[in-house]
């Protein structure tokens, strides 16, 4: 009984950082409609800025709890430039288009922290007159948990009262459902979505610096949260701050008993129980639907329609320099020199990636978070076969798309239900479900349970973990530079060619309608779940392609292909691209696998990319190839007259 | 009260909106002068809904002028154009469903004004009665009458001057649309000027001092309501279905 109880203590002392970061990104989500992936950034920023406060001023108890506020309320300020220098200027531009920008946050802040308190992990001092262990019930429980237990409940009173004693608090509910009613009546939004940003913000920073005792602060904590951030939300419903605090409690709770009951499958945990409350409660615990008809601010999208002549020879004209590139590299080495060929490989792989991404993201709008999970499962899945059954290139090839279409086939099943953010997020659990599989090596721990291990009682390596899978390559015929560049080649354009051919025929149709309309669709007699189910697995399986493709030029496999990092990457192909055309993925996917790589070989490579895509975004709110619909474009003939956008 | 009775209050001159390329209005002009009830009538899809969000600034007119007390307010953000005095009643109601009745008034609150009526949860009761006992209720567990009254009376708080009612009667019950049609005419008593957009010809017939007819985009007719009320060839091609 005393260990459950201490067992509970812990479980709930842990919940505190992930209710804080939550139930910001909750209230940033609920009135600016804005999915901030920078969240976890400004949690990772809380922790270093506390971190230098509590050094210089937290030798006390009042200082350390000082520095604490102080920390919160510098994140606060961080998040307000942010929404004023970069938010506000695109509220107006499609929908999603917001993530591209707070994900060049992320790269920013991530090399800014890196800089400023450089690559080793911090390691956080205790908090004065909180050093001890408390006895509860004869077993020692650390004095900060109890704090940590504590101050959850307390932010989650002042936040009721906030929301529901303030008029600001009123204003800001009554904007979570329906801003442009608000606009009507009076009321600025803008300093509301100011003070929403700062609040939100201030809670990440809050949960930073909250657990500076128990974890310190390292460069890894910003994609880590983000994806417990997610997860609480999602569960806990979009928008709702009392969710989130629930959702946190459980899944406290839930990391705690679990590692006694099942070690290495906390995340595994998480993300199924996720799995399962979004099954039976599609919009979280104590969430609402999304309301319908509240249109997006940006303007109507353009219908997808056959290209224009001159885009027809462009297209033609690159594809014939792609099959001549590695004849220039023969005859004019020093011109075209080897590495071309291979960044050229890898552009192909992204390229297909995230067009397969775009098949269901553009004309299906449903937007998947987590398609690494179809790269990296579908990778995998060829390795696996090669180290375990010997398979040849040519056969384990084919199980790459064959498996990420079984696994987009399964996940599907359950995502295609949902939509929106809801369809996001639970795009994204599946992703880390898969993520955790490969990475924590689940097949070996089951088989050690069933008594399969190896000689001294370890779980026998089969995905490998951390380690990846390696010397995997392609057979003889199709190992030189030159043969795999036309195999990467081909096999990319023929496959952006296949899934052209069905955006034209009227399963695209049928998808665009779908997206554009699910309740006429539905109306006319069509099975849209079914339909965006098939369109998922068919993406699946592409995306498959591209990870056989990555699997066999690099000749290993490493967990990271299936992480979210990787999701993101394909995200920011695609919206950076241009969702409304078909082109958009190809452009966007060349333009930042080629920035990659030229700004890799720079120390700060990802301050340099991030300020980019910021500036991207704010330059070409309709993507790269939307290029094509302003003045220029249409001069040069890529738009058609109607089709200006600036 | 400072302009005189009868002055134009609100004005719309040559107005051109699109949604995407397909253009909804073409060229409307209207004017609703102080203290005067003028009904919007026209069939479903003929712009009444357009004409009223592109004057509160929820649809941005491609062309044209919009004037209301002598400012041009074309272009300006919706909470700018609400700011001087121009209430909005949106066509279906958008009651905040999960705040209370009394959080919804608050919603709509705004600092008095020197030339309109000022409004507060006394005199609102006064002319809502039903509303009076129901201040804790949640929005959305409000009948559809109720939720009427509340959305006017959630505008009323910002003190308006002026208010645009975009088709109140719409899906209310008869003996609702007689409360409606009371409410206006107590609200044109305090002096407040209205642009009522309707298809309910009886109701705007009982309130209304004149009538613009919009048909696909543009006006048809303009009158006296009393005239339009005897002329049944007008009514017939444009308002009958």
């Amino acid at each position: 009984m005393a260990d459950f109880i201490v067992s509970l203590l812990t479980g709930l002392s842990s919940a505190a950082a992930m209710f804080l970061v939550a139930s910001g990104l909750s209230i940033i989500f609920g009135v600016t409609r804005i999915v901030n992936f920078a969240h976890g950034s400004f949690y990772m920023l809380g922790a270093y800025i506390g971190y230098t406060l509590v050094q210089a001023i937290g030798s006390t108890a009042v200082g350390f709890w000082a520095a604490v506020l102080i920390a919160a309320v510098a994140v606060g300020a961080i998040g307000v430039v942010m929404e004023i220098l970069l938010l506000r200027r695109i509220y107006r531009a499609p929908e999603l288009f917001q993530l591209i920008a707070t994900f060049g946050v992320i790269l920013v802040i991530q090399d800014v922290t890196l800089w400023v308190w450089g690559s080793e992990d911090l390691v956080g001092p205790q908090a004065p007159g909180l050093k001890g262990a408390a006895d509860i019930l004869g077993k020692p429980i650390p004095e900060y948990d109890l704090a940590l237990i504590a101050i959850s409940p307390l932010v989650l009173v002042g936040l009721w009262a906030l929301f529901k004693l303030t008029r600001w608090g009123t204003l800001v509910r009554a904007a979570t459902q329906d801003r442009q009613m608000v606009a009507a009546l009076g009321v600025n939004q803008r300093w509301l979505f100011t003070g929403v940003l700062f609040l939100g913000s201030a809670l990440a920073g809050l949960g930073g610096a909250v657990q500076i005792p128990k974890g310190g602060a390292d460069l890894l904590m910003d994609f880590n949260i983000l994806a417990v951030a997610f997860v609480v939300v999602v569960v806990g419903g979009m928008g709702s701050v009392f969710g989130a605090f629930w959702a946190a409690v459980l899944f406290g709770i839930l990391q705690t008993f679990g590692i006694q009951i099942l070690p290495n499958s906390t995340l595994v945990l998480m993300f199924l129980v996720m799995a399962v409350v979004l099954i039976f409660r599609p919009w979280g615990l104590l969430g609402m639907p999304e309301t319908l008809g509240q249109a997006h601010p940006g303007p109507p999208e353009q219908p997808l329609r056959p290209a224009l002549p001159r885009v027809r020879i462009l297209g033609g004209a690159a594809t014939a320099l792609l099959l001549a590139l590695p004849v220039a590299h023969l005859v004019l080495p020093q011109l075209v020199g080897a590495f071309t060929l291979v960044l050229v490989i890898e552009i192909m792989v992204f390229v297909l990636f995230a067009a397969a991404l775009h098949f269901i993201m553009g004309p299906g709008g449903m937007v998947s978070f987590g398609h690494a999970a179809y790269f990296g499962g579908g990778a995998y899945a060829a390795a696996l076969l090669v180290k375990f059954a010997d398979a040849p290139f040519e056969i384990a090839f084919w199980a790459a798309p064959v498996g990420a279409a079984l696994l987009a086939f399964l996940f599907g099943w359950f995502c295609v239900r949902l939509s929106g953010v809801y369809f996001a997020m639970l795009t994204l659990a599946f992703a880390q479900i898969a993520w955790a599989f490969v990475f924590q090596d689940m097949p070996g721990s089951v088989l050690r349970t069933f008594g399969i291990a190896d000689e001294f009682g370890a779980p026998l390596k089969i995905t490998g973990g951390d380690d990846g899978l390696n010397d995997i390559w392609p057979s003889a015929w199709a190992g030189t530079r030159i043969a795999y560049y036309y195999i990467a080649v081909g096999l990319s354009v023929a496959a952006l060619w296949i899934m052209r051919r069905f955006l034209y025929a009227p399963f695209g149709y049928t998808l665009r309608a779908g997206r554009d309309s699910p309740l006429r669709a539905a109306a006319i007699g069509i099975d849209l779940t079914r339909h965006r189910w098939l369109a998922f697995a068919l993406s699946g399986a592409f995306t498959g392609l591209a990870g056989a493709l990555f699997l066999f030029s690099k000749g290993s496999v490493f967990p990271t292909t299936l992480e979210i990092a990787r999701s993101f990457d394909a995200l920011l192909m695609v919206l950076l691209g241009g969702v409304q055309s078909l082109f958009g993925p190809i452009f966007g996917a060349a333009a930042l696998t080629w920035l990659n790589d030229l700004f890799s070989v720079l120390s700060y490579w990802r301050f340099l990319l991030g300020v980019t895509i910021i500036a991207l975004v704010l330059l070409l709110p309709q993507g790269i190839v939307g290029f094509a619909g302003t003045r220029l474009g249409r001069r040069l003939r890529l738009a058609r007259p109607e089709e200006i956008t600036a | 009260m400072t302009a005189p009775a009868g002055a134009p209050v609100l004005g719309l001159t040559g107005i051109d909106t699109f949604y995407g390329r397909a253009q909804i209005l073409s060229g409307v002009s209207l004017e609703v002068r102080r203290g005067e009830v003028v009904a919007l009538l026209g069939r479903n899809g003929a712009g009444k809904s357009t004409t009223i969000k592109s004057i509160i600034g929820l649809v941005r007119p491609a062309g044209g002028e919009i004037s209301f007390e002598g400012n041009a307010i074309q272009g300006l953000e919706p909470f700018q154009i609400s700011r001087l005095g121009l209430g909005y009643v949106p066509e279906d109601r958008r009651i905040f469903t999960g705040l209370t009745v009394a959080e919804n008034l608050e919603v709509g609150r705004q600092p008095r004004r020197a030339n309109a009526p000022e409004w507060n949860h006394e005199k609102l009761f006064a002319l809502f009665p039903n509303l009076a006992a129901m201040t804790g209720r949640l929005g959305g567990l409000m009948s559809g009458g109720e939720q009427q009254m509340l959305t006017i009376a959630r505008t009323l708080m910002g003190n308006p001057t002026t208010i645009l009612l975009d088709e109140p009667s719409e899906g209310l019950a008869p003996v609702i649309v007689e409360q409606v049609a009371k409410t206006i005419l107590d609200l044109k008593a305090q002096g407040l000027s209205i642009l009522l957009s309707e298809q309910n010809l009886h109701l705007s017939t009982l309130v209304s001092d004149r009538a613009y007819i919009i048909e696909k985009g543009s006006i048809r007719y303009e009158g006296p309501m009393a005239d339009l009320a005897e002329n049944e060839e007008v009514r017939g091609a444009y308002l009958m279905v």
